[in-house]
């Protein structure tokens, strides 16, 4: 039952084609990387590079947990992006992990100690590590072979999204407002996937 | 008036060239030692070009105004810095409300060309003036039983947008034990590359103490107090494991949450280096002060 009808964007999005979605989320980080080499993040462009890629594969993980309730409340249709939104999603997390690597940390030594001993490091990479199985199945050949296991396996975007907004809320000195709603949004989104929550939608 | 460092260069000599710096900081390293010859290296000194005086203004910590790093420059306007008035109480002979012209007026301002290490594990180097603390102590006279001195920040809701959220407890506090608040590096600085202290940058008067972590330069004081015992500290009373009272620049002692051995000196573009950060942010003079402590416990 829907909250609210939105349906009729659907014959419209039916004619946006999958290719130009990663090509136009594509876009931001070549962009970024013009502007950390020109001076346009400012005094400290490594930190802005990396807290811009990260907050990019953030809105794209949240854009992608919006795909079900925006189907399921409101009418509209946007399966057909949503392996867009997962794959381009990773992009900007591999990239994020790049910046640190090679821009910002730089020493391998230290790269290690950082993932064993820093908490919000070692959430930061689980949610790394735990994206790459999704990845390596955001196919057609993947989701045919995997059958209903292949949706068991991709709830695994769950873990990723809560992960991703924790190393947020916790690499911040200080509880502080912004990485919270980030947190809050995820949180809201799975909560709209509650079992009992489906139930009462749907005798409503 | 401390008459230990006569400072016979204009504020305009800051951007001057490298080795008029070099020999400045030659200068200022003895007289903040109070003796005569320099001790501090060449070769160290050769590292102290100040930031940009846009570097330093655009890339602030200063929650009230937001805990966005361009949130002070952007909100901080608002700050009226005059008239300014701190409130000096405590074990003092002298205390009172003393208005800042009045205060400044009576000390020596001087140029202190400082490095200024972040908890946060960036850097930069700063062209301060101000005075040295210890001068207004000594004006007001400190009482024999006191230990310690406390600080505090500016708390004016309609003025400063980041108070809305309880971030840290809010007015800011910060501390110093009586001989690191005396020692001759600790200022008050009211300035910085010759002009007038921004309001980003903790208009119109903040305490500035180099070899420690810069959350201990507290902004735009309005009340010092001399006391016996240890004064609660904002960072502190946030997260006592991760900040602790001392919170002098240490490579050896991490934060918990990353490493301090290395800082990225801002200013170096995308393509930076870290560098190895130095015990007492190089401040190597200050280390008697911590004869006997253990550094790791009292971090």
């Amino acid at each position: 039952m829907a909250l609210l009808d939105l349906s009729a964007l659907n014959p419209h999005l039916r004619r946006v084609p999958a290719w130009l979605v990663y090509g136009v989320l594509a876009l931001p980080a070549p962009w970024l990387l013009y502007l950390g080499v020109t001076g346009g993040l400012g005094v400290e462009p490594i930190k802005a590079l990396e807290h811009e890629l990260g907050i990019w594969a953030l809105w794209l993980l949240i854009a992608g947990l919006t795909v079900t309730p925006l189907r399921r409340h409101a009418g509209v249709n946007l399966l057909k992006f949503r392996r867009a939104l997962g794959l381009m999603a990773f992009y900007y997390v591999a990239l994020h992990l790049a910046t640190w690597l090679l821009l910002d940390v730089q020493i391998l030594s230290q790269i290690w100690a950082d993932i064993v001993k820093r908490p919000y490091i070692t959430v930061g990479m689980a949610g790394f590590l735990l994206m790459l199985p999704l990845v390596a199945t955001s196919n057609s050949r993947a989701i045919r072979a995997l059958g209903p296991r292949w949706r068991a396996l991709h709830r695994l975007t769950y873990g990723v999204a809560l992960l991703g907004a924790l190393h947020f809320v916790m690499l911040r000195k200080g509880l502080q407002v912004e990485p919270l709603l980030y947190m809050c949004a995820v949180a809201g989104l799975l909560l709209l996937r509650l079992p009992g929550r489906r139930r009462v939608q749907r005798f409503a | 008036m401390s008459r230990r460092w006569n400072n016979d260069l204009t504020p305009g000599d800051v951007t001057a060239e490298t080795l008029f710096l070099n020999r400045r900081q030659l200068m200022t390293g003895a007289g903040a030692l109070g003796i005569a010859g320099g001790l501090a290296a060449p070769a160290r000194a050769e590292e102290l070009e100040p930031n940009s005086f846009e570097d330093i203004t655009n890339y602030c910590n200063y929650y009230e105004f937001g805990t966005g790093k361009d949130d002070p420059a952007k909100y901080a306007d608002a700050l009226t810095t005059e008239p300014w008035t701190v409130q000096i109480d405590g074990l003092v002979e002298k205390p009172g409300d003393y208005a800042l012209t009045d205060l400044v007026g009576q000390m020596d301002l001087e140029e202190r060309i400082y490095r200024f290490r972040c908890v946060e594990a960036w850097s930069m180097v700063v062209p301060w003036q101000g005075f040295e603390l210890a001068d207004l102590l000594d004006m007001v006279g400190v009482e024999p039983e006191a230990r310690y001195v406390a600080f505090e920040t500016a708390l004016r809701p309609e003025e400063m947008p980041g108070v809305r959220y309880p971030v840290l407890e809010w007015p800011y506090v910060e501390g110093l034990r009586l001989d690191e608040a005396r020692h001759p590096l600790t200022i008050l600085a009211t300035g910085l590359y010759g002009k007038p202290l921004p309001n980003q940058n903790g208009a119109p008067i903040r305490l500035v103490v180099p070899w420690k972590y810069g959350f201990k330069s507290i902004k735009s004081v309005v009340r010092i107090t001399l006391t016996d015992t240890q004064p609660p500290t904002a960072w502190n009373k946030a997260n006592p494991r991760e900040y602790g009272f001392f919170s002098n620049v240490n490579p050896t002692v991490d934060h918990p949450r990353w490493s301090q051995a290395t800082e990225r000196r801002l200013g170096g573009g995308l393509f930076s280096r870290r560098q190895d950060t130095l015990m007492f942010n190089g401040y190597e003079e200050v280390a008697a002060l911590y004869d006997g402590m253990d550094l790791a416990k009292d971090f």
